[in-house]
């Protein structure tokens, strides 16, 4: 009896840290929230207020179609076009590069290894300037595509990719061939099926990190209605002793959040499934 | 079906050579069984019959048709791995009917061969399962109905059963050679067992150091072998080997194999060994006696359990039909 009221005990103990301290994460977040449905006049006298106000859709409509320097969808659009972009190149690049690198042989396939591998080390951050002078040249400044190509290549997804297609038996590799399947039969019918699973779990990954940039769109888009939604809210703040529009801030900030948190809701489900059903 | 030939196939990777140089003419229908301990080359001649290793120099040829430069799936076989090789994201049906669909055969004919080898197989039931929902003997025979469907000239086999468990292989090996007498293709089938090698072959090579030490029929080979390799590998428990006796014999014989079955009691010094009993393993039916001689020398005597003698500590002599015993000499070659 004891050890059940014990074991009772413990659960709710637990239960009652976990709760607080979820409540502490999302405060901030309420507090966003609440910010985005009240007047300029009720954030900026105190004291703050803890429960939402009356004005949410009008102020979500007015982030949304008016904004402060462009209006929050397209910058929205942009985010989106962006992290889907780097994603989606990351991903296809890194999985045709481990390709190459598992399955055939050509000269200095090993240098080649080491050269993407080595590029780890070279984060944005460190080569931003020589990008920036290329992406300049090139004319991609306040374009998606100069927002998307620099930073496609992904050394780690394709090491990622590499150590997944080395687990692959050979014989399966040669089974294929038996059956008559050529390099990029073999590809498209054995390798990316089986892949599903680290697919999904760097969609989620590299969706966020693109979601997330800041440096770069900063950089590369000068023009407001290029402007992607995580720089863009920085971009809203005033300089000086301007007045900020609090609530049309804070909406916007509720708006940034909402794409990466539906992709982690979203493909959690497909991931678990997909770790559940593959064997290998 | 076809005939398959090997002449003079040699392998080398870089300087070193592992096949050195294997002939065979193998007839249509014919089930050839390679057999011989790991490391020998078995199934680096069998890949290389598949088309997965290249020829270093020789001729393969299958069907009266050189195929040493052409790609696996032309030379019209069918490779059964030994892990199995099944795509694991795959349906049964999928898995049978990928090879098919890769060579873009009408629809109606691959699901009537898919049904076809399903029923010879009695795995009609499990075509919607993926492969990790079957059991090793299930997936096993899933890899073969991926062999048959293709209706190829040649099987291939490699070591197929090696992962089951003992009773399924014994079932299995039956079953394998059943299924190739009524399809009538011929095989190559590769294993280091030789009890499949003796209970499967119309024909067995016996692999010894990329050489083929021995081609024959498996009674022949037991029989009859050319090599003390064979006799020593052929057999369970292996031939027993001594030093020749001075006054029998050919000349140039320098020891004597005799199998364990054919060694029979005599007075002590009159036969070919004198020795006390050192332990015995009753199988059942019979029982392996081991004799030591006062040298160390050990030698294995095979009865039948109730005609086992009650042996204690004293000496024995046993001896053998001087047909039953086979001359090897210096080189290990048969004198």
């Amino acid at each position: 009896m004891s050890m059940v009221e014990k074991k009772g005990a413990s659960v709710w103990l637990t239960h009652i840290g976990l709760i607080l301290g979820i409540a502490v994460m999302c405060f901030p977040i309420w507090f966003a929230f609440v910010a985005s449905t009240v007047t300029q006049q009720d954030i900026i006298r105190p004291p703050l207020p803890l429960m939402p106000g009356p004005h949410l859709i009008e102020n979500y409509k007015r982030a949304l179609l008016e904004g402060v320097n462009a209006p929050v969808w397209k910058m929205l659009v942009n985010s989106t076009i962006m992290a889907l972009g780097i994603t989606i190149g990351k991903i296809s690049i890194s999985i045709i590069s481990a390709y190459a690198i598992v399955y055939f042989r050509f000269p200095f396939r090993m240098v080649f290894f080491w050269l993407i591998f080595l590029t780890l080390m070279l984060p944005v951050e460190v080569r931003i300037v020589p990008t920036y002078e290329i992406a300049a040249g090139l004319g991609l400044l306040n374009s998606h595509a100069g927002l998307i190509f620099p930073l496609i290549a992904s050394a780690t997804a394709t090491f990622l990719f590499r150590q997944l297609f080395m687990t692959i038996p050979d014989e399966l590799v040669e089974a294929a061939r038996i059956d008559g399947a050529g390099p990029m039969r073999f590809f498209r019918d054995i390798l990316l099926p089986l892949s599903r699973t680290n697919i999904a779990a760097l969609f989620v990954i590299l969706f966020i990190y693109g979601w997330n940039q800041y440096l770069w769109p900063l950089l590369v888009t000068t023009d407001p209605e290029m402007n992607t939604i995580v720089m863009g809210i920085k971009q809203m703040f005033p300089s000086g002793d301007d007045w900020a529009d609090w609530p049309v801030i804070m909406a916007t900030a509720i708006l940034a959040m909402l794409p990466p948190a539906a992709v982690v809701l979203f493909m959690q489900r497909l991931f678990i499934k997909g770790l559940v059903e593959s064997e290998k | 079906m076809a005939d398959v030939s090997l002449h003079a196939v040699r392998k080398s990777y870089g300087k070193t050579e592992v096949i050195h140089g294997v002939d065979i003419d193998i007839a249509d229908g014919e089930m050839i069984v390679i057999v011989g301990p790991s490391g020998c080359g078995k199934s680096t001649l069998l890949r290389m019959v598949a088309g997965l290793e290249s020829i270093t120099a020789g001729k393969i040829s299958i069907g009266n048709r050189v195929v040493n430069d052409l790609e696996p799936r032309e030379r019209d076989i069918a490779m059964v791995f030994q892990n199995y090789a099944l795509y694991p994201h795959m349906s049964v049906r999928q898995n049978l009917a990928y090879g098919l669909k890769i060579a873009k055969m009408d629809k109606a004919e691959i699901d009537r061969r898919v049904d076809k080898a399903a029923t010879l197989l009695q795995i009609g039931e499990y075509l919607n399962r993926k492969p990790r929902q079957l059991s090793g003997g299930q997936r096993q025979r899933v890899a073969m109905g991926r062999a048959i469907v293709r209706e190829p000239s040649v099987f291939l086999f490699d070591e197929p059963l090696s992962n089951l468990d003992a009773k399924l292989r014994v079932q299995m090996r039956m079953e394998i050679k059943a299924l190739q007498r009524e399809l009538g293709v011929t095989a190559l089938y590769v294993t280091h067992d030789q009890v499949e090698a003796m209970t499967m072959a119309d024909r067995m090579i016996v692999m010894n150091a990329g050489i083929a030490e021995q081609i024959g029929a498996p009674l022949e080979v037991y029989n009859n072998p050319q090599t003390k390799f064979v006799g020593g590998f052929i057999g369970s428990p292996p031939m027993n080997f001594l030093p020749k006796a001075a006054q029998n014999g050919p000349a140039s014989a320098t020891e004597i194999g005799v199998r364990p079955e054919h060694l029979r009691f005599c007075a002590p010094g009159t036969g070919l060994f004198d020795g006390t009993l050192k332990f015995q393993e009753a199988l059942g039916a019979e029982m392996l006696l081991h004799l030591q001689d006062t040298t160390g020398r050990t030698i294995i005597m095979r009865v039948e359990t109730r005609e086992a003698p009650e042996l204690g500590t004293e000496t024995v002599g046993v001896t053998a039909d001087p047909a039953d015993i086979v001359f090897f000499d210096a080189n290990g070659k048969r004198a």
